[in-house]
């Protein structure tokens, strides 16, 4: 594991203090014989790993948690953090059954939380098996796809190493979820399982040059990338590089890691993804008294989800619709001066609607309009496609144009959630040693 | 359907077993709710018609712990187990607070429940000073299946016919109130004995008592539950999860003219619609202890209430009007119909697609309820359904992801005819079932799965009409 460690703060967990408590014993047990154990569960097949949840749900209910936490970690290494961050609404809890009866579904998230909350401070680590032969494997980025992929590997006897840019393991997990919905200490516990799983991490390396790929190609049979988007994307606006413009991934990692502590005034948002109300919910919860989400179209056509949405009005951010940033630029004493203008659709684009330019003082802008993908490693590569951005894999094997090289996560799929990484590198792992097994076939 | 206003319904019983009157028939049984004398006043506040006292005789040393549970998911107390014994406390004590009861509260029934060694003085020296207390009757305590027993109480009268008709014959001589003999369930045919106190001249019987019992067992400490300082003994079993048996033994005993009596019913009552089904079988009273145990005496408000709006509805005025009415629906297995066909129906709307009406049918029954209706059902010759595994494996190999988009989210959340998507709808292949309901039973959808009757164009014909003329033809020789 990695030396660097993330500060406990008590002014943090205070202010980022968990949306949702963990169940108590009795509640979980209740909540778990509430479940019907449907037939070919319709929440399982909803779940991009396909976690067989009312197997782990009935073991809850007769307080087998240890095996409830394994049915979970068969499917999905990444059990812990998924139970906080998936988006349960459009997925298990969206597909349960209980709903079309006018009951509250199962409350899915909350049920695998507390199993896994019980494996991982058992301090217990998931079953390894001897390897038939040796393959070795180097998973480029810590993210959860890497993660997800790496520990496949480890639990079928094969090498796997993770080779991350950061100081930490965990790429969004760790630096990019909202505190109140998963600690950078909890993704950290969760990794350094995996690594007791026999997972070796080696951080701070940059694949960036073809004489790095070179190394790695010389050393592992087979190259995973798992390397996300990259840098969030710029406004193009002029002004954007100015003091007190941060963007949102920036934002939430500074505030995970104690780099940033306090803010005050009022602060702009740009976009409306889910990222975006990630970074102003934490801006609110920072201290900022005002926080101005811009979004250049209407309400129906955010892409957050509803409940972040829902949630987001609650924290008091403000919803500008339709209005787009033109320019940032100084102030009155320090401050900063973003430039706005209303827009309306005509056809398919955005026309801005004359005189209705109006400048906003603020302390901070948060720029928060997706993450542009990670091409300068990816055009090193020899024979892996590169589509509008995303390498181009089979979805159900990761495999590239290149047979050594395998792909999953947001880097393939565009920029999905945890759950989707963890179901793409497992199956990569799956693929790759498939592949191994037929070379030596 | 009978005009409601037309009817008010009299819950009033009259002249129970040759003399025994009470506002109501639900009766306190003989337990804890029935210890001490305030407790039976603040039950007859609550709405209680009567009560059978905590058994009286000579006062018994009680141990600690004394009862355990069985709950079932995450309900609490679907069984309930006790290893107390009978009253702790002295028959004066008893019988003085009993006189004051029946003084303060003389439209109530109050029934002596009594156990003392199984001599005739004995008996009669109890019987007369339960009398003189002001008992409306007595009810013999011949089913306690715990501690009692072993002193050759209790149950260990209640097992032996000729014992319980002896000392049902000493009481007879003595009593001048009803006798109600209470029945053990923990023998083979519970009509031995109800005939044995039939004969030796019981009023009535009351029953059943508690079922043997051991609820549990601690995993941790291995002992039995209730622990009691690290042993366990075996209880007596009540509450909901012993009606069914119950049911069946006041069945048993009121179909059999050598065992009927009028009948005081017991087991896992707590709600008018239990105390219904055993005034259906044909109870007169019935009696309620773990219900109250649980909730507190309040409970018997809905119980009459209930009760009183069923028979509303019903058009009935007494409960004589319906007393025993399904006491000739139960039958022997050779006289139903084997020509009577039902087969299941899935109403498509109001599935919910959980699909375990499904799985009971390919592993608990004839495998004829199938998900197919997508895929287009397989009918002919050869039937070759994918098995449940197949449909699961197919589930489990497919690409999910999440929905991100707006679009996405509509496309994965889009509604078909019905509420659940097509491919999870079960269908039913009616030429194959057997009608034998456990779909039904499993469904959690009420009125989701009904058992729809199907003419099989063929006159009723049970069993013993059928064998009647190969039993003849195989009669062996002389």
């Amino acid at each position: 594991m990695s030396t660097a460690t993330i500060p406990d703060d008590p002014q943090l967990r205070e202010r980022f203090g968990e949306l949702k408590p963990p169940l108590t014993a009795q509640a979980a047990v209740i909540e778990a014989n509430r479940c019907l154990n449907c037939f070919d569960a319709p929440c399982t097949a909803a779940c991009p790993t396909h976690i067989d949840v009312p197997g782990f749900i009935k073991r809850i209910a007769t307080d087998n948690l240890r095996g409830s936490a394994m049915r979970i970690l068969d499917a999905n290494i990444l059990g812990g953090s998924c139970s906080r961050v998936c988006p349960v609404d459009v997925l298990c809890e969206g597909a349960c059954v209980m709903q079309r009866q006018n009951h509250k579904p199962i409350q899915i998230a909350l049920l695998q939380r507390y199993a896994m909350d019980f494996f991982h401070a058992s301090g217990e680590v998931p079953a390894t098996a001897a390897a038939a032969r040796s393959v070795r494997v180097a998973c480029i980025g810590g993210g959860p796809a890497s993660l997800a992929c790496a520990a496949e590997l480890r639990r079928r006897g094969a090498q796997a190493t993770i080779v991350e840019r950061r100081a930490l393991p965990g790429g969004l997990n760790t630096y990019g979820v909202a505190e109140y919905k998963l600690r950078a200490a909890d993704s950290l516990r969760e990794i350094e399982m995996i690594s007791r799983m026999g997972v070796s991490f080696r951080y701070g390396v940059s694949v960036d040059s073809a004489a790095a790929l070179e190394a790695l190609e010389a050393e592992f049979d087979f190259i995973f990338l798992g390397v996300g988007l990259g840098a969030m994307q710029q406004l193009g606006i002029p002004g954007e590089g100015a003091a007190g413009v941060m963007n949102a991934l920036e934002l939430i990692a500074a505030y995970k890691t104690g780099h940033l502590r306090e803010l005050h005034g009022t602060v702009v948002v740009v976009g409306a993804g889910n990222t975006a109300i990630d970074a102003a919910n934490a801006a609110r919860r920072l201290g900022a008294s005002t926080v101005y989400l811009l979004y250049r179209r209407g309400e129906g056509d955010i892409s957050a989800f509803d409940f972040e949405y829902e949630h987001a009005k609650q924290e008091g951010v403000q919803f500008l619709w339709r209005r787009q940033p033109v320019a940032v630029r100084p102030g009155e004493r320090g401050h900063l001066l973003v430039d706005t203008v209303q827009v309306q659709q005509v056809g398919s684009a955005l026309v801005p609607i004359p005189n209705s330019d109006y400048a906003i003082a603020c302390d901070l802008v948060v720029p928060a309009i997706g993450q542009s993908p990670l091409t300068h490693l990816i055009q090193e590569l020899r024979h892996v496609e590169v589509r509008d951005g995303r390498i181009v894999a089979d979805p159900t094997t990761g495999r590239t144009g290149n047979p050594r090289y395998f792909a999953a996560g947001d880097c393939v799929n565009g920029g999905r959630e945890v759950v989707d990484a963890v179901a793409g590198g497992k199956r990569a792992a799956l693929a790759m040693l498939a592949s191994a097994e037929a070379a030596h076939a | 359907m009978p005009d409601a206003k037309a009817v008010q319904p009299d819950l009033t019983v009259r002249q129970f077993a040759g003399g025994i009157d009470c506002p109501n028939p639900f009766w306190l049984a003989s337990a804890p709710p029935t210890n001490t004398g305030e407790m039976i006043m603040r039950a007859f506040d609550a709405g209680w018609g009567g009560a059978v006292w905590k058994t009286i005789g000579e006062p018994v040393t009680n141990v600690s712990s004394r009862y355990s549970a069985t709950d079932w998911n995450g309900q609490r107390m679907m069984g309930f187990n006790n290893i107390e014994l009978i009253s702790d406390r002295s028959v004066e004590v008893n019988l003085a607070e009993m006189a004051e009861v029946k003084r303060r509260y003389p439209r109530n029934a109050v029934i002596a429940s009594l156990m003392v060694a199984s001599t005739r003085e004995a008996w009669h020296e109890i019987v007369e000073r339960a009398e003189d207390a002001g008992a409306d009757g007595l009810e013999l305590n011949f089913g306690c299946p715990h501690g009692m027993s072993e002193r050759g109480m209790g149950s260990a009268v209640g097992q032996v016919p000729e014992y319980a008709e002896m000392i049902t014959a000493w009481v007879k001589e003595k009593a001048r109130t009803p006798v109600l003999v209470k029945l053990t369930p923990n023998i083979t045919d519970i009509r031995a004995v109800a005939r044995a106190a039939k004969r030796g001249g019981a009023d009535g019987l009351s029953a059943i008592n508690t079922i043997n019992s051991i609820t549990g067992i601690d995993l941790d400490t291995f002992v039995p539950r209730p622990n009691v300082d690290g042993k366990s003994s075996h209880g007596g079993y009540c509450g909901p999860a012993v009606k069914p048996i119950a049911l069946n033994m006041v069945q048993q005993i009121l179909a059999d003219g050598e065992s009927a009596l009028p009948l005081s019913g017991i087991g896992g009552i707590g709600s008018w619609r239990d105390a219904a089904e055993f005034f259906l079988l044909g109870c007169g009273t019935v009696q309620v202890c773990t219900a109250v145990m649980h909730y507190g005496y309040r409970i018997v408000e809905d119980m009459a209430e209930g009760l009183e709006n069923w028979m509303r509805a019903k058009g009935f005025a007494r409960l004589e009007d319906f007393r025993g009415l399904s006491l000739d629906r139960v039958t022997e297995w050779k006289h139903l119909n084997l020509n009577f066909k039902i087969v299941a129906h899935i109403d498509e709307q109001k599935c919910i697609g959980c699909d375990l009406c499904h799985i009971a049918c390919w592993d608990g029954a004839h495998q004829c309820i199938h998900l197919d209706r997508v895929t287009g059902p397989v009918d002919g010759h050869v039937e070759l359904h994918p098995m449940p595994i197949e449909k699961e494996m197919r589930s489990r190999a497919s690409l999910a992801e999440t929905p991100v988009t707006r679009k996405e989210r509509a496309a994965a959340f889009a509604q078909g005819p019905y509420p659940t998507p097509l491919d999870r709808i079960p269908r039913v292949d009616e030429t194959e079932c057997v009608g034998c309901n456990l779909c039904s039973c499993v469904c959690p959808v009420d009125g989701c799965i009904t058992m729809v009757r199907v003419d099989s164009g063929v006159p009723a014909e049970t069993w013993e009409e059928r064998t009647r003329g190969a039993a003849c033809a195989t009669q062996p020789q002389p």
